[in-house]
Protein backbone atom coordinates (compact mmCIF):
# COMPACT_ATOMS: atom_id res chain seq x y z
CA UNK A 1 0.00 0.00 0.00
CA UNK A 2 1.19 3.48 -0.88
CA UNK A 3 0.35 6.25 1.60
CA UNK A 4 -0.27 9.73 0.19
CA UNK A 5 0.07 12.19 3.04
CA UNK A 6 -3.07 14.26 3.44
CA UNK A 7 -2.53 17.83 4.52
CA UNK A 8 -3.97 21.19 3.61
CA UNK A 9 -2.46 21.25 0.15
CA UNK A 10 -4.17 21.25 -3.20
CA UNK A 11 -4.75 18.58 -5.79
CA UNK A 12 -3.53 15.52 -3.93
CA UNK A 13 -6.11 13.51 -5.86
CA UNK A 14 -4.08 13.86 -9.06
CA UNK A 15 -1.29 11.79 -7.47
CA UNK A 16 -3.76 9.06 -6.54
CA UNK A 17 -5.19 9.13 -10.07
CA UNK A 18 -1.67 8.68 -11.47
CA UNK A 19 -1.03 5.72 -9.14
CA UNK A 20 -4.34 4.17 -10.22
CA UNK A 21 -3.31 4.48 -13.85
CA UNK A 22 -0.06 2.64 -13.00
CA UNK A 23 -2.02 -0.09 -11.21
CA UNK A 24 -1.00 0.72 -7.62
CA UNK A 25 -3.37 0.89 -4.64
CA UNK A 26 -2.99 3.95 -2.47
CA UNK A 27 -4.66 5.76 0.39
CA UNK A 28 -4.81 9.47 1.09
CA UNK A 29 -4.28 9.69 4.83
CA UNK A 30 -3.02 11.73 7.77
CA UNK A 31 -3.22 8.73 10.10
CA UNK A 32 0.26 8.23 11.60
CA UNK A 33 -0.07 4.43 11.87
CA UNK A 34 -1.12 4.14 8.19
CA UNK A 35 1.79 6.29 7.05
CA UNK A 36 4.29 4.32 9.13
CA UNK A 37 2.96 0.98 7.86
CA UNK A 38 2.93 1.93 4.15
CA UNK A 39 5.37 0.37 1.67
CA UNK A 40 6.05 3.80 0.22
CA UNK A 41 5.05 7.31 1.16
CA UNK A 42 4.25 10.20 -1.18
CA UNK A 43 4.18 13.79 0.04
CA UNK A 44 2.58 15.82 -2.75
CA UNK A 45 0.97 19.14 -2.96
CA UNK A 46 0.66 22.64 -4.14
CA UNK A 47 -0.02 25.36 -1.62
CA UNK A 48 1.53 27.83 0.76
CA UNK A 49 4.56 26.74 2.80
CA UNK A 50 3.99 28.34 6.21
CA UNK A 51 0.40 27.11 6.57
CA UNK A 52 1.42 23.67 5.33
CA UNK A 53 4.26 23.42 7.93
CA UNK A 54 1.92 24.62 10.66
CA UNK A 55 -0.59 21.93 9.70
CA UNK A 56 2.09 19.21 9.75
CA UNK A 57 3.46 20.32 13.13
CA UNK A 58 0.03 20.49 14.76
CA UNK A 59 -0.47 16.84 13.86
CA UNK A 60 3.15 15.83 14.62
CA UNK A 61 3.45 14.71 11.00
CA UNK A 62 6.80 16.53 10.80
CA UNK A 63 8.32 14.08 13.31
CA UNK A 64 6.64 11.13 11.58
CA UNK A 65 8.08 12.13 8.19
CA UNK A 66 11.62 12.51 9.55
CA UNK A 67 11.49 8.99 11.03
CA UNK A 68 10.31 7.28 7.82
CA UNK A 69 12.65 4.55 6.54
CA UNK A 70 10.66 3.47 3.46
CA UNK A 71 11.12 5.16 0.07
CA UNK A 72 9.58 8.61 0.40
CA UNK A 73 8.76 11.00 -2.46
CA UNK A 74 8.02 14.69 -2.04
CA UNK A 75 6.49 16.55 -4.99
CA UNK A 76 6.55 20.33 -5.63
CA UNK A 77 5.64 21.96 -2.29
CA UNK A 78 6.57 18.60 -0.72
CA UNK A 79 10.13 19.05 -2.03
CA UNK A 80 10.30 22.60 -0.69
CA UNK A 81 9.08 21.56 2.75
CA UNK A 82 11.84 18.91 2.85
CA UNK A 83 14.54 21.62 2.55
CA UNK A 84 16.00 23.66 5.45
CA UNK A 85 13.85 26.72 5.01
CA UNK A 86 11.88 28.69 2.47
CA UNK A 87 11.50 32.38 1.79
CA UNK A 88 7.77 31.75 1.44
CA UNK A 89 6.39 33.04 4.72
CA UNK A 90 9.99 32.87 6.14
CA UNK A 91 9.30 29.28 7.08
CA UNK A 92 11.61 26.81 8.79
CA UNK A 93 11.08 23.46 7.08
CA UNK A 94 11.93 19.79 7.71
CA UNK A 95 15.65 20.10 6.92
CA UNK A 96 16.09 16.77 5.16
CA UNK A 97 17.93 18.39 2.25
CA UNK A 98 20.78 20.76 2.96
CA UNK A 99 19.49 23.67 0.91
CA UNK A 100 17.33 26.79 0.98
CA UNK A 101 14.21 27.60 -1.03
CA UNK A 102 14.06 31.04 -2.63
CA UNK A 103 11.66 33.14 -4.68
CA UNK A 104 12.46 33.48 -8.40
CA UNK A 105 13.62 37.04 -9.15
CA UNK A 106 11.15 38.85 -11.43
CA UNK A 107 13.43 38.82 -14.48
CA UNK A 108 11.20 36.16 -16.08
CA UNK A 109 7.50 35.39 -15.68
CA UNK A 110 6.70 34.03 -12.21
CA UNK A 111 5.42 31.38 -11.56
CA UNK A 112 7.61 29.18 -13.72
CA UNK A 113 4.74 27.41 -15.44
CA UNK A 114 5.09 24.84 -18.16
CA UNK A 115 7.28 22.08 -19.56
CA UNK A 116 11.03 22.21 -19.15
CA UNK A 117 13.85 19.74 -19.73
CA UNK A 118 16.77 18.80 -17.48
CA UNK A 119 20.32 20.10 -17.54
CA UNK A 120 21.62 17.12 -15.60
CA UNK A 121 19.91 13.98 -14.41
CA UNK A 122 21.23 11.11 -12.28
CA UNK A 123 20.21 8.07 -10.33
CA UNK A 124 17.67 5.25 -10.25
CA UNK A 125 14.65 7.60 -10.13
CA UNK A 126 15.61 8.69 -13.65
CA UNK A 127 16.31 5.28 -15.22
CA UNK A 128 15.31 5.65 -18.89
CA UNK A 129 15.05 9.46 -18.68
CA UNK A 130 17.26 11.86 -20.67
CA UNK A 131 18.07 15.55 -20.37
CA UNK A 132 15.92 16.07 -23.50
CA UNK A 133 12.76 14.99 -21.68
CA UNK A 134 10.32 17.71 -20.61
CA UNK A 135 8.48 17.65 -17.28
CA UNK A 136 5.70 19.92 -16.06
CA UNK A 137 6.56 22.59 -13.49
CA UNK A 138 4.45 25.18 -11.72
CA UNK A 139 6.23 27.02 -8.92
CA UNK A 140 7.33 30.47 -7.80
CA UNK A 141 9.98 29.25 -5.33
CA UNK A 142 12.93 27.00 -6.15
CA UNK A 143 15.44 24.91 -4.19
CA UNK A 144 19.04 25.98 -4.69
CA UNK A 145 21.57 23.45 -5.93
CA UNK A 146 23.26 21.39 -3.20
CA UNK A 147 25.04 18.07 -2.66
CA UNK A 148 21.65 16.27 -2.56
CA UNK A 149 20.65 17.55 -6.02
CA UNK A 150 20.16 14.61 -8.44
CA UNK A 151 18.62 16.54 -11.35
CA UNK A 152 18.86 20.16 -12.39
CA UNK A 153 16.64 22.37 -14.50
CA UNK A 154 17.17 25.95 -15.62
CA UNK A 155 14.70 28.79 -15.28
CA UNK A 156 16.32 32.19 -14.69
CA UNK A 157 19.10 30.11 -13.11
CA UNK A 158 19.84 26.43 -12.51
CA UNK A 159 17.81 24.95 -9.63
CA UNK A 160 17.18 21.53 -8.07
CA UNK A 161 14.67 19.67 -10.26
CA UNK A 162 15.08 16.67 -7.96
CA UNK A 163 16.83 15.89 -4.68
CA UNK A 164 17.74 12.69 -2.88
CA UNK A 165 19.14 11.82 0.50
CA UNK A 166 19.03 8.19 1.64
CA UNK A 167 15.41 7.02 1.31
CA UNK A 168 14.11 10.56 0.75
CA UNK A 169 13.42 11.59 -2.86
CA UNK A 170 11.77 14.77 -4.11
CA UNK A 171 10.86 16.36 -7.42
CA UNK A 172 10.04 19.99 -8.13
CA UNK A 173 8.17 18.98 -11.29
CA UNK A 174 4.86 17.15 -11.19
CA UNK A 175 5.42 13.56 -12.40
CA UNK A 176 1.68 12.94 -12.02
CA UNK A 177 1.00 15.68 -14.59
CA UNK A 178 3.93 15.06 -16.93
CA UNK A 179 2.38 12.63 -19.43
CA UNK A 180 4.28 9.39 -20.20
CA UNK A 181 7.70 10.53 -18.98
CA UNK A 182 6.19 11.53 -15.61
CA UNK A 183 4.54 8.13 -15.33
CA UNK A 184 7.92 6.49 -16.01
CA UNK A 185 9.57 8.44 -13.16
CA UNK A 186 6.71 7.64 -10.76
CA UNK A 187 6.99 4.00 -11.74
CA UNK A 188 10.75 4.07 -11.11
CA UNK A 189 10.03 5.34 -7.59
CA UNK A 190 7.34 2.71 -7.02
CA UNK A 191 9.78 -0.04 -8.04
CA UNK A 192 12.46 1.08 -5.52
CA UNK B 1 14.56 25.60 -21.61
CA UNK B 2 10.95 26.42 -20.80
CA UNK B 3 8.74 25.42 -23.74
CA UNK B 4 5.89 27.35 -25.33
CA UNK B 5 2.58 25.61 -24.61
CA UNK B 6 0.02 24.48 -27.18
CA UNK B 7 -3.37 24.42 -25.48
CA UNK B 8 -6.56 23.08 -27.03
CA UNK B 9 -9.72 24.52 -25.51
CA UNK B 10 -12.83 22.40 -25.21
CA UNK B 11 -16.08 24.31 -24.79
CA UNK B 12 -18.51 22.15 -22.85
CA UNK B 13 -22.28 22.24 -23.00
CA UNK B 14 -24.38 19.53 -21.33
CA UNK B 15 -21.34 17.24 -21.15
CA UNK B 16 -20.47 17.62 -24.84
CA UNK B 17 -17.77 19.61 -26.62
CA UNK B 18 -18.84 22.59 -28.69
CA UNK B 19 -17.17 25.66 -30.14
CA UNK B 20 -18.76 29.02 -30.55
CA UNK B 21 -17.70 30.78 -33.72
CA UNK B 22 -17.52 34.43 -32.70
CA UNK B 23 -19.29 33.28 -29.53
CA UNK B 24 -22.59 32.71 -31.38
CA UNK B 25 -22.78 29.69 -33.73
CA UNK B 26 -22.20 26.34 -32.12
CA UNK B 27 -21.00 23.12 -33.73
CA UNK B 28 -20.79 19.75 -32.03
CA UNK B 29 -17.23 18.42 -31.96
CA UNK B 30 -17.57 15.35 -29.82
CA UNK B 31 -17.15 13.70 -26.47
CA UNK B 32 -14.87 15.70 -24.13
CA UNK B 33 -13.07 12.70 -22.63
CA UNK B 34 -12.33 11.11 -26.00
CA UNK B 35 -11.21 14.42 -27.42
CA UNK B 36 -9.04 15.15 -24.35
CA UNK B 37 -7.33 11.77 -24.55
CA UNK B 38 -6.69 12.27 -28.24
CA UNK B 39 -5.08 15.64 -27.53
CA UNK B 40 -2.86 14.18 -24.83
CA UNK B 41 -1.67 11.46 -27.23
CA UNK B 42 -1.00 14.11 -29.86
CA UNK B 43 1.22 16.10 -27.49
CA UNK B 44 -1.03 18.88 -26.18
CA UNK B 45 0.76 20.63 -23.30
CA UNK B 46 -2.34 21.54 -21.28
CA UNK B 47 -6.09 21.50 -21.77
CA UNK B 48 -8.76 24.06 -20.98
CA UNK B 49 -12.40 23.03 -20.42
CA UNK B 50 -14.87 25.86 -20.52
CA UNK B 51 -18.42 25.21 -19.35
CA UNK B 52 -20.32 27.63 -21.57
CA UNK B 53 -23.75 26.98 -20.09
CA UNK B 54 -22.58 27.06 -16.49
CA UNK B 55 -25.95 26.94 -14.77
CA UNK B 56 -26.47 25.75 -11.23
CA UNK B 57 -28.47 22.77 -12.54
CA UNK B 58 -25.62 21.40 -14.62
CA UNK B 59 -22.92 22.05 -12.00
CA UNK B 60 -23.13 18.44 -10.84
CA UNK B 61 -22.65 17.23 -14.43
CA UNK B 62 -19.54 19.38 -14.73
CA UNK B 63 -18.04 18.12 -11.46
CA UNK B 64 -18.60 14.52 -12.61
CA UNK B 65 -16.97 15.33 -15.93
CA UNK B 66 -13.97 16.90 -14.15
CA UNK B 67 -13.53 13.74 -12.03
CA UNK B 68 -13.53 11.59 -15.15
CA UNK B 69 -11.06 13.90 -16.91
CA UNK B 70 -8.73 13.87 -13.87
CA UNK B 71 -8.83 10.07 -13.73
CA UNK B 72 -8.07 9.65 -17.42
CA UNK B 73 -5.57 12.30 -18.44
CA UNK B 74 -2.02 12.92 -17.24
CA UNK B 75 -1.37 16.55 -18.19
CA UNK B 76 -2.56 19.71 -16.41
CA UNK B 77 -6.02 21.06 -17.14
CA UNK B 78 -7.97 24.21 -16.36
CA UNK B 79 -11.72 24.40 -15.82
CA UNK B 80 -13.71 27.59 -16.32
CA UNK B 81 -17.23 28.86 -16.67
CA UNK B 82 -19.70 30.07 -14.10
CA UNK B 83 -17.25 30.14 -11.17
CA UNK B 84 -18.47 32.67 -8.60
CA UNK B 85 -17.08 31.63 -5.25
CA UNK B 86 -14.38 29.91 -3.24
CA UNK B 87 -16.81 27.00 -2.76
CA UNK B 88 -17.26 26.58 -6.52
CA UNK B 89 -13.51 26.32 -6.88
CA UNK B 90 -13.11 23.96 -3.94
CA UNK B 91 -15.48 21.45 -5.52
CA UNK B 92 -13.64 21.62 -8.87
CA UNK B 93 -10.19 21.25 -7.28
CA UNK B 94 -11.48 18.40 -5.13
CA UNK B 95 -12.69 16.69 -8.31
CA UNK B 96 -9.14 16.98 -9.71
CA UNK B 97 -8.92 20.25 -11.68
CA UNK B 98 -5.40 21.70 -11.62
CA UNK B 99 -6.45 25.28 -12.29
CA UNK B 100 -9.67 27.23 -12.58
CA UNK B 101 -10.38 30.25 -14.72
CA UNK B 102 -12.59 33.13 -13.68
CA UNK B 103 -13.84 35.89 -15.93
CA UNK B 104 -17.08 37.86 -15.39
CA UNK B 105 -17.26 37.03 -11.68
CA UNK B 106 -13.79 38.53 -11.14
CA UNK B 107 -14.76 41.74 -12.93
CA UNK B 108 -17.91 41.94 -10.82
CA UNK B 109 -16.03 41.29 -7.59
CA UNK B 110 -12.22 41.52 -7.96
CA UNK B 111 -11.64 40.35 -4.34
CA UNK B 112 -12.63 36.88 -5.56
CA UNK B 113 -9.18 36.60 -7.18
CA UNK B 114 -7.51 37.40 -3.88
CA UNK B 115 -9.68 34.92 -1.98
CA UNK B 116 -8.91 32.15 -4.46
CA UNK B 117 -5.18 32.87 -4.43
CA UNK B 118 -5.11 32.80 -0.63
CA UNK B 119 -7.14 29.62 -0.38
CA UNK B 120 -5.66 27.57 -3.23
CA UNK B 121 -2.48 29.40 -4.29
CA UNK B 122 -1.90 31.69 -7.26
CA UNK B 123 -0.77 28.78 -9.43
CA UNK B 124 -4.32 27.56 -9.82
CA UNK B 125 -5.97 30.94 -10.46
CA UNK B 126 -6.27 31.80 -14.14
CA UNK B 127 -8.04 35.04 -14.99
CA UNK B 128 -9.65 34.92 -18.43
CA UNK B 129 -9.95 38.33 -20.07
CA UNK B 130 -12.16 38.81 -23.13
CA UNK B 131 -11.08 41.96 -24.87
CA UNK B 132 -12.32 43.95 -27.84
CA UNK B 133 -10.83 46.88 -29.74
CA UNK B 134 -13.47 49.58 -29.83
CA UNK B 135 -13.28 53.32 -30.41
CA UNK B 136 -9.51 53.31 -30.43
CA UNK B 137 -8.84 51.23 -27.32
CA UNK B 138 -8.83 47.69 -25.97
CA UNK B 139 -11.55 47.21 -23.36
CA UNK B 140 -12.74 44.28 -21.26
CA UNK B 141 -15.98 42.49 -22.08
CA UNK B 142 -17.89 40.07 -19.84
CA UNK B 143 -20.76 37.55 -20.06
CA UNK B 144 -19.27 35.60 -22.95
CA UNK B 145 -18.38 38.79 -24.76
CA UNK B 146 -21.89 40.24 -24.70
CA UNK B 147 -21.37 43.08 -22.22
CA UNK B 148 -18.84 45.89 -22.39
CA UNK B 149 -17.19 47.15 -19.19
CA UNK B 150 -15.46 50.47 -18.55
CA UNK B 151 -12.21 48.59 -17.82
CA UNK B 152 -9.22 49.11 -20.06
CA UNK B 153 -7.57 45.76 -20.79
CA UNK B 154 -4.06 46.73 -19.65
CA UNK B 155 -5.33 48.21 -16.39
CA UNK B 156 -7.40 45.13 -15.62
CA UNK B 157 -4.47 42.80 -16.42
CA UNK B 158 -2.26 44.69 -13.96
CA UNK B 159 -4.97 44.62 -11.33
CA UNK B 160 -5.57 40.86 -11.57
CA UNK B 161 -1.83 40.29 -11.22
CA UNK B 162 -1.70 42.43 -8.09
CA UNK B 163 -4.70 40.55 -6.65
CA UNK B 164 -2.85 37.24 -6.99
CA UNK B 165 -3.77 35.75 -10.36
CA UNK B 166 -1.20 33.16 -11.47
CA UNK B 167 -1.89 33.40 -15.18
CA UNK B 168 -3.90 35.39 -17.73
CA UNK B 169 -5.85 33.87 -20.61
CA UNK B 170 -6.37 36.71 -23.06
CA UNK B 171 -8.99 36.34 -25.82
CA UNK B 172 -9.35 38.96 -28.51
CA UNK B 173 -12.98 39.02 -29.56
CA UNK B 174 -12.08 40.86 -32.75
CA UNK B 175 -9.97 37.87 -33.76
CA UNK B 176 -11.86 34.94 -32.21
CA UNK B 177 -13.36 32.68 -34.88
CA UNK B 178 -11.84 34.64 -37.76
CA UNK B 179 -8.78 32.40 -38.32
CA UNK B 180 -6.88 35.55 -39.25
CA UNK B 181 -4.24 35.24 -36.51
CA UNK B 182 -3.84 36.21 -32.86
CA UNK B 183 -4.15 39.86 -31.79
CA UNK B 184 -0.40 40.43 -31.54
CA UNK B 185 -0.51 44.04 -30.38
CA UNK B 186 -2.71 43.67 -27.29
CA UNK B 187 -1.16 40.29 -26.47
CA UNK B 188 2.27 41.85 -26.36
CA UNK B 189 1.07 44.91 -24.47
CA UNK B 190 -0.46 42.73 -21.75
CA UNK B 191 2.61 40.50 -21.62
CA UNK B 192 4.84 43.52 -21.08
CA UNK B 193 2.51 44.99 -18.47
CA UNK B 194 2.48 41.93 -16.19
CA UNK B 195 5.01 39.40 -14.91
CA UNK B 196 2.73 36.35 -14.83
CA UNK B 197 2.39 33.83 -17.67
CA UNK B 198 0.05 34.78 -20.51
CA UNK B 199 -1.92 32.51 -22.85
CA UNK B 200 -2.95 34.06 -26.16
CA UNK B 201 -6.35 33.08 -27.54
CA UNK B 202 -8.58 33.96 -30.45
CA UNK B 203 -7.87 33.93 -34.16
CA UNK B 204 -5.49 30.99 -34.71
CA UNK B 205 -6.02 29.70 -38.24
CA UNK B 206 -2.57 28.59 -39.42
CA UNK B 207 0.68 27.23 -38.03
CA UNK B 208 2.30 30.56 -38.90
CA UNK B 209 -0.09 32.31 -36.52
CA UNK B 210 1.38 30.36 -33.59
CA UNK B 211 4.91 31.17 -34.76
CA UNK B 212 3.99 34.86 -34.90
CA UNK B 213 2.45 34.96 -31.43
CA UNK B 214 5.44 33.20 -29.87
CA UNK B 215 8.01 35.32 -31.74
CA UNK B 216 6.33 38.69 -31.54
CA UNK B 217 4.75 38.63 -28.08
CA UNK B 218 5.66 37.39 -24.61
CA UNK B 219 2.83 34.82 -24.60
CA UNK B 220 3.99 31.51 -23.14
CA UNK B 221 1.01 29.58 -24.45
CA UNK B 222 -1.27 29.62 -27.47
CA UNK B 223 -4.86 28.42 -27.20
CA UNK B 224 -7.22 27.34 -29.94
CA UNK B 225 -10.30 25.19 -30.35
CA UNK B 226 -11.94 24.57 -33.72
CA UNK B 227 -8.73 24.21 -35.74
CA UNK B 228 -7.79 21.31 -33.45
CA UNK B 229 -11.28 19.80 -33.06
CA UNK B 230 -11.90 19.57 -36.77
CA UNK B 231 -8.37 18.39 -37.53
CA UNK B 232 -7.52 21.43 -39.64
CA UNK B 233 -4.13 21.66 -37.93
CA UNK B 234 -3.09 18.40 -36.26
CA UNK B 235 -1.13 19.16 -33.07
CA UNK B 236 1.88 16.97 -34.01
CA UNK B 237 2.16 18.81 -37.33
CA UNK B 238 1.92 22.21 -35.59
CA UNK B 239 4.56 21.28 -33.03
CA UNK B 240 6.95 19.86 -35.58
CA UNK B 241 6.56 23.02 -37.70
CA UNK B 242 7.27 25.26 -34.69
CA UNK B 243 10.37 23.20 -33.86
CA UNK B 244 11.74 23.77 -37.37
CA UNK B 245 11.11 27.49 -36.80
CA UNK B 246 13.31 27.36 -33.65
CA UNK B 247 10.41 27.94 -31.26
CA UNK B 248 11.03 25.97 -28.02
CA UNK B 249 8.39 23.23 -28.11
CA UNK B 250 8.02 19.98 -26.15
Amino acid sequence: MIAIIKYNAGNILSVQNALNRLGYDSMITDCIADIQAADKVIFPGVGEASSAMKYLKERKLDEVILAIKQPFLGICLGLQLMCKSTEEGSTKCLGIFDTEVKLFPPVEKVPNMGWNNFENVNGELFEGVSTMDDLYYVHSYYAELCKDTIATCKYVKPFSAALQKDNFYATQFHPEKSAGIGALILNNFLKL
Amino acid sequence: MLKKRIIPCLDIKDGRTVKGINFVDIKDAGDPIELAKRYVEQGADELVFLDITATIENRKTLIELVSRIAAEINIPFTVGGGINSVDDVRSLIKAGADKVSVNSSAVKRPELIKELAQEFGSQCVVVAIDTKYENGEWVVFVHGGRTATPLKTIDWAKEVESLGAGEILLTSMNNDGTKSGFALDITNQVSEAVNIPLIASGGAGTKQHFKAVFEQTGATGGLAASIFHFGEIPIPELKSYLRTQKIPIR
